[in-house]
């Protein structure tokens, strides 16, 4: 009896002495170094994995940021030039400021302005819709407004509006991480430069119809006139494929192509209210 | 006991509303507008322009690629504008539009009735003269015909297997056909079984068209090897592995093509077209299209132009009844509900199904009570419920593995689904994910 319990400790032994000898072998020859910056990077981030930044999580942008001999080509849409700056600093990088940016959706296509044309009673979701059908209006690039862009954010920073057509982005809450973009099967999202106050000029629509075809399905559609184009004195309108876009970065919102636009496409938001100039009434001269 | 496939099927209502009705040629039309992409391949080149004069069986759009066709205009008249216009989805796609202008054919085309059974014409001549009249497999899928008859290397069609099945609720083009040019398509038949080299042909009928078999049965007795089988009424039977399986017993490796199994499959009104473009000369410019529907005053069987406005075909049935919910174009079961009626018939419309309100609406979907009834009815023996949920949740690796590509969108389960849940919408979805995926990868 006690032998066997001798034998069961000895051979225990041997085995746990060689099997702690061929570990710490192991261990040294698959050893693997991290860099501890890497956890203190990954510390400044936001934390919120979602992937704005174009790597498959905040530890891997954190191991992209150590990686770099520069930060311009990085950026974290969600903390900003903030946590950019922080990163910076425990990596001894010059941090390199960016514009921060905000998702707009291109379609004013609510239900007052394009009416439905036919209804669709199958699976709600815009990328089976638009997989199977230009959409219930007849504006084959609008706004379907089943909400995959609301199902992808993240940051509750979308209002779905039922039943208007066409989503809302809070500007306050968008972090520009762009899984809208990605989830808009029609690409009607687009990142726009934030602009103070959250201001904007935007050509809401991606209609890319002729003119005619385009208004008779929604009485805000852009239809390449032109005339916006020939107003901007910067450069930031540009007109292809019947459709005018504003460049955000180079719009310097100063609202004059919004009055001349024929069919009140360019929306403008957060403005304060025009003013109205006085129509000043002079009374006729005796003539002389 | 009457053959059928081996898995699954579900068996309709069948509703053939119009089977009795002979085939009715239909008014030409003021205008028509023929699209450049009615077959399944690369879309064909426009070789008219506005203020052209074109005749009927004029060339006027040309295929593009191996797997394409030619267009041949179906109307005599001016080419009014070359543009885009809605088709059945809501997109646009390119076509031509052209008013009609008496009704002018191009010399050469035989438009007598009389029937030419002389088929002394080499096979090669026979693939050449189909490709240049551009036919395409009428049974729907509008695959070009003269992609199939010439197999891929190594391999040897053995047997030519027609489908006269028509398992689709409410269609009746093809029983029509059969019942009023037997000749034909049996002259038509026999000039695929040149084409393709094989001495052998079966045509396969559903038996819920008893008249068509005994009249082809008896036809068919002064054409060598053809013969006539009769099979169970069973939905998806039309289906090309389907009618395989219920005629030879085969089955069709998963991702392969028929001819793996050493067949071939047409359709009686490609076989048809087949025959009018051999012995009369006559391209695929008409098509028999069923008008039908619980509400419709008078359900009928026309032969139509191709580029048709639907709205003229239900004007001559009647008009459109009040209370309609969907316009079909195909059947109940395959078909897709079409946007507006200026949507034309192309060469794959083999009926405009017009469903009350009360039939088309989708109702209410429930929870899956794990019942497997889509699973026994799926006739490529796929799990369908397991499908729905890869797509839903956009698993496609996954799908992929199950599958998902083998599904022939029959859309048997959503017919069968006690909680009304639409399996093949999300399947199709997948299909369409999971098919661009493997074909990035391809490249």
């Amino acid at each position: 009896m006690s032998i066997t319990v001798v034998y069961t400790i000895v051979t225990l032994a041997v085995i746990g002495a060689a099997a702690a000898v061929i570990l710490y072998f192991v261990a040294q020859k698959f050893k693997v170094v991290e860099d501890p910056r890497i956890d203190e990077v990954d510390e400044a981030l936001p934390g919120a994995n979602c992937g704005g930044c174009g790597y498959a999580g905040c530890r891997a942008f954190a191991e992209a940021c150590v990686k770099a001999s520069e930060l311009g080509s990085l950026n974290c849409p969600v903390g900003g030039n903030d946590t950019m700056g922080e990163v910076a600093s425990l990596l001894g990088l010059e941090a390199v400021k960016k514009d921060p940016r905000v998702a707009y959706i291109r379609c004013n296509g609510t239900c007052d302005h394009r009416p439905k044309t036919s209804s669709f009673d199958g699976v709600t979701t815009c990328s089976i819709v638009s997989s199977v059908y230009s959409g219930e209006s007849d504006c084959q690039f609008g706004c379907l407004g089943y909400g995959d862009c609301y199902d992808a954010c993240e940051f509750d920073a979308i209002d779905l509006r039922e039943g208007m057509g066409v989503p809302l982005i809070l500007d306050d809450k968008c972090v520009a991480c762009g899984a809208c973009v990605d989830a808009c099967p029609k690409s009607l999202i687009e990142m726009r430069k934030k602009m103070p106050k959250n201001r904007k000029i935007v050509v809401s629509c991606r209609n890319q119809d002729k003119g005619g075809v385009a208004r008779k399905a929604c009485k805000v559609a852009c239809i390449g006139c032109g005339k916006c184009e020939k107003e901007c004195k910067f450069d930031a309108i540009t007109i292809k494929n019947n459709l005018a876009f504003i460049d955000s970065d180079k719009c310097k919102l100063c609202r004059k192509c919004v009055p001349v636009c024929p069919t009140n496409a360019i929306t403008e938001l957060n403005f304060p209210p025009r003013k109205v100039k006085p129509v000043v009434i002079k009374e006729c001269e005796p003539a002389k | 006991m009457l053959k059928t496939f081996k898995l699954g099927g579900v068996h309709p209502p069948e509703n053939k509303l119009s089977k009795d009705k002979t085939i009715e040629v239909l008014p030409l039309p003021k205008t028509v507008f023929i699209p450049v992409a009615q077959h399944i391949g690369a879309p064909s080149t426009p070789l008219v322009k506005r203020g052209d004069e074109v005749k009927v069986g004029q060339i006027i759009a040309k295929s593009s690629s191996f797997v394409s066709t030619n267009i041949h205009s179906s109307v005599s008249g001016k080419v009014k504008k070359v543009d885009f216009s809605a088709d059945s989805s809501g997109y646009p796609k390119q076509g031509i539009f052209i008013d009609v202008k008496g009704d002018e054919w191009v010399e050469g085309i035989d438009r007598s009735k009389d029937l030419d059974k002389d088929i002394s014409i080499e096979g090669s001549d026979i693939i050449r003269k189909i490709q240049d009249a551009g036919i395409v497999g009428l049974g729907g899928a509008t695959f070009p015909t003269h992609v199939k008859l010439v197999p891929p290397k190594g391999m040897k069609a053995d047997v030519l297997l027609i489908n006269g099945v028509e398992c689709e609720p409410y269609l009746t083009s093809d029983h029509r056909l059969m019942l009023e040019k037997p000749d034909e398509i049996l002259v038509g038949i026999q000039l695929l079984m040149k084409a393709m080299n094989v001495d052998k042909a079966v045509i396969g009928i559903e038996n819920n068209k008893p008249d068509a078999i005994i009249l082809l049965n008896k036809k068919c007795k002064s054409y060598n090897g053809i013969s006539v089988q009769s099979l169970k009424v069973q939905y998806p039977q039309g289906g090309e592995k389907q009618l395989i399986n219920a005629v030879t017993g085969k089955e069709v490796p998963s991702g392969g093509l028929p001819i793996a199994v050493g067949a071939v499959v047409s359709n009686v009104g490609t076989a048809f077209a087949v025959y009018e473009a051999i012995q009369k000369n006559k391209p695929l410019i008409e098509r028999v299209v069923t008008i039908t529907g619980k509400g419709v005053e008078k359900p009928s069987n026309f032969m139509v132009r191709v580029g048709t406005a639907t709205s003229e075909l239900v004007e001559a049935a009647g008009g459109l009844p009040e209370n309609t919910g969907k316009i079909i174009s195909g059947g109940p079961m395959m078909g897709r509900a079409i946007r507006t009626m200026d949507v034309p018939v192309t060469k794959g419309t083999s009926g405009i199904l017009l469903m009350k309100e009360e039939e088309a609406n989708r109702k209410e979907v429930k929870a899956c009570i794990r019942c497997s009834r889509c699973t026994t009815v799926c006739p490529m023996g796929l799990e369908p419920f397991l499908l729905m949920t890869l797509g839903e949740k956009q698993i496609f690796d996954r799908a992929e593995g199950e599958k998902i590509m083998d599904c022939i969108e029959c859309g048997s389960c959503s017919y069968t689904c006690p909680s009304n849940r639409p399996l093949l919408d999300y399947i199709r979805f997948g299909k369409g994910k999971v098919g661009a995926i493997m074909r990035s990868r391809k490249k």
